[in-house]
């Protein structure tokens, strides 16, 4: 009681007095603490989304290349009606969920063995080792993919001294789902490493006991539970993948989202255009997205 | 009650063995079973035999090595040495899913996205029980513990006693032949662990399985017990019937760590009871009597202060400060006296008065035993 009143006789009595008065009010306080995140969230982020999905109704003048301001349904209208934009996006969200895929196929048993079978320094070794390529240059690992998957490269020199013949998928979409694959890996290893971590072992320890074997215990028991921070980590190959651009123009030979956008903006100056296609990959991560929420996903975050 | 259930988990067993003329096998067997964790030895050589039928606790500390035991034998843990059995049978190196036992866990571990029913039936449909045989026996394990209309909850979705019944029901349902609990009752509060205990020890006796039963609270494995074993640093101190653990413990540990300790040392013993040799006696054995009364031949007595005085309701435990050293704990119903009688004993001089038949000589090893701890644990 005497502690506290010393306490407070060297506060000052208006600091003093507001902080009792702004004890009185939780709410007020809340709005405080998120306040200035929440408006920058709002500006930046809905912001730019509105002002991106209004600039596709502009459109450019033909001779000037200049922007025009007028309304108009040109850029969707043509989005929708031609085939060539059809295929980029249908291409991507194809190879979006590919990777998405094979990025879970990959992660689940290595970050199972990390979270329920290893050691500690096991443990400790391989989340660095999944982690580790997020510390060199995202270009230094798509080339190096580049020289793997070359004609003459490391996977052709391996086949060939296997007697396996050669794989010429240099600059194709396999190679750009190869290198997406291994690029976005970390980023769904880790969450699905956390979901399967948080499952208590007397889960495990009952299902066993119960009678199940191991595959059972963990297709009934481990993956629902773990599901939605699967779907969680599976979110973030697809949506790195649907925004991406490089890796296309590094590692392969055809067009995606990312690159229509890039060519209309930077070679074309269409910006009306580029937004206007832009919003395709947004839509598509709205789809995602509910969906995601439908499957639990984010009740794991 | 606790002879009743000790006749009739022996009568059990010879009824097995008039079926099977051989030699009677125990139903769990552990011998000389010693678990390492690292360089901590959680079990020491642990030998033990369960009946058929029996209603038997494992009780002990925290550390005492008695929830390592039962992971041992659920198959969760695998012994560093020794053996298990079930039935006979040499089952150290299976796996759980091969072993005729369920466990009871302690934080119940329901699975938490499956409803109550599917969490009943999970060990049948694991097992391939047909669909219609798998609903009847989960009707009828849900019954047995009295959870008939929750079939469609979730776990989150029932109070501390119902999650612990629908874990009941989830190893009942499987009929193994010997049911693990791992302090079963542990997160439950004090009224419904008393209802619980008693519904348990019913259910145990209506399905005739055996139980082997983790506990640290001595009320509830005297209460439940056919027998039980005292561990303390992951060795057994003592096996018996409650009654014999209780009023003829072998040494001060379990003394101490079944009910209060009350356990005098060597040198106290020669002054009192006029032989050398460290004893205890039962707080409820022992008068309080006016200091100049005289003791009858076979009485013990001795002088002290009262130095503390508790007041429990139905009884008053006071704690006496011996004049000779040491002091005892003495329990008083409260017959008559009042609360505001009872307390105005403290620090009066009084004589402790009882039968020398009550002295149980005891090893003089563990007489360091944290006496409050034992009193502790008496008081839940």
């Amino acid at each position: 009681m005497t502690e506290m009143a010393t306490a407070t006789a060297t506060q000052p009595k208006a600091l003093h007095r507001a902080s009792a008065w702004l004890h009185r009010r939780p709410k007020l306080r809340l709005g405080m603490l998120l306040g200035p995140p929440m408006a920058w969230m709002l500006v930046v982020y809905l912001g730019a989304l509105t002002l991106l999905f209004l600039t596709g109704f502009w459109s450019q003048n033909v001779l000037t290349a200049e922007v025009q301001r007028t309304w108009g349904l040109e850029n969707y209208q043509e989005i929708l009606s031609s085939a060539a934009y059809r295929t980029i996006a249908l291409r991507t969200l194809g190879i979006a969920f590919a990777v998405m895929t094979t990025d879970i196929i990959l992660a689940l048993p290595v970050a199972y063995f990390a979270a329920r079978v290893a050691r500690p320094t096991t443990r400790v070794l391989l989340l660095l080792s999944i982690t580790l390529p997020l510390w060199s240059s995202y270009l230094v690992r798509v080339y190096a993919w580049r020289v793997i998957l070359s004609g003459t490269g490391l996977l052709n020199w391996t086949l060939g001294k296997l007697q396996l013949g050669a794989l010429d998928i240099e600059y194709s979409n396999w190679s750009v789902w190869i290198v997406f694959s291994y690029l976005w890996l970390p980023f769904v290893a880790l969450p699905i490493y956390t979901a399967l971590e948080r499952v208590p072992t007397s889960y495990i320890e009952a299902s066993a006991d119960l009678g199940a074997k191991w595959w059972l215990t963990f297709r009934r028991v481990v993956l629902p539970i773990a599901f939605p921070g699967i779907v969680a980590g599976a979110m973030f190959a697809f949506a790195l993948t649907l925004g991406d651009y490089i890796v296309p123009i590094l590692a392969g030979n055809t067009l995606f989202i990312g690159n229509v956008i890039y060519q209309s903006v930077g070679v074309a100056n269409n910006v009306p255009f580029a937004a206007a296609y832009a919003v395709v990959p947004a839509v598509i991560m709205g789809v995602y997205l509910i969906g995601a929420r439908k499957l639990g996903a984010f009740e794991a975050l | 009650m606790k002879t009743g259930a000790r006749v009739s988990g022996v009568g059990a067993a010879r009824d097995d063995s008039e079926t099977r003329p051989t030699v009677t096998v125990a139903d769990v067997g552990l011998e000389s079973v010693r678990k390492n964790f690292g360089d901590f030895t959680a079990v020491d050589g642990v030998d033990l035999e369960v009946g058929k039928g029996e209603f038997f606790s494992l009780l002990g500390p925290s550390g005492s090595g008695k929830t390592t035991c039962l992971r041992m034998i659920a198959g969760f843990e695998e012994p560093t040495s020794g053996r298990i059995l079930l039935q006979g049978r040499d089952v150290s190196k299976l796996a759980p899913y091969d072993r005729d036992v369920n466990t009871v866990f302690q934080d119940y571990a329901l699975f938490p996205h499956m409803t109550v029913r599917k969490n009943v039936e999970y060990g049948l449909k694991v097992k391939r029980v047909p669909a219609d045989d798998r609903t009847g026996r989960a009707t009828e394990a849900l019954r047995m513990v009295r959870l008939t209309d929750f079939d469609d909850r979730r776990p989150a979705e029932l109070s501390g006693g119902q999650r612990q019944r629908v874990a009941l029901a989830r190893a009942l349902v499987n009929e193994p032949r010997v049911l693990l609990l791992d302090e079963p009752l542990g997160a439950l509060d004090l009224k419904l662990r008393e209802e619980m205990q008693i519904e348990l020890k019913q259910i145990q006796q209506r399905v005739g399985l055996t139980f082997i039963y983790v506990t640290h609270d001595q009320e509830e494995a005297l209460t439940m017990s056919d027998r039980l074993a005292v561990m303390n640093k992951g060795k057994i101190e003592q096996v018996g019937t409650p009654a014999d653990v209780y009023e003829r413990p072998t040494s001060s540990f379990v003394a101490g760590f079944v009910g209060v300790s009350n356990v005098l040392s060597a040198g106290v013993a020669q002054r009192i009871a006029g032989e050398g040799r460290s004893f205890t006696v039962r707080p409820e054995k022992i008068r309080l009597a006016a200091s100049d009364e005289h003791p009858q031949p076979e009485e013990c007595s001795a002088q002290g202060h009262v130095q503390e005085v508790i007041y429990v309701g139905a009884h008053t435990r006071y704690v006496v400060e011996l004049e000779g050293g040491g002091s005892l704990v003495v329990l008083r119903q409260n017959l008559s006296s009042s609360s505001m009688e009872a307390l105005k004993v403290k620090g009066k001089q009084v004589q402790l008065i009882w039968n020398r038949k009550h002295n149980t000589f005891v090893d003089d090893a563990t007489l360091d035993f944290d006496q409050t701890d034992g009193s502790g644990k008496e008081k839940r």
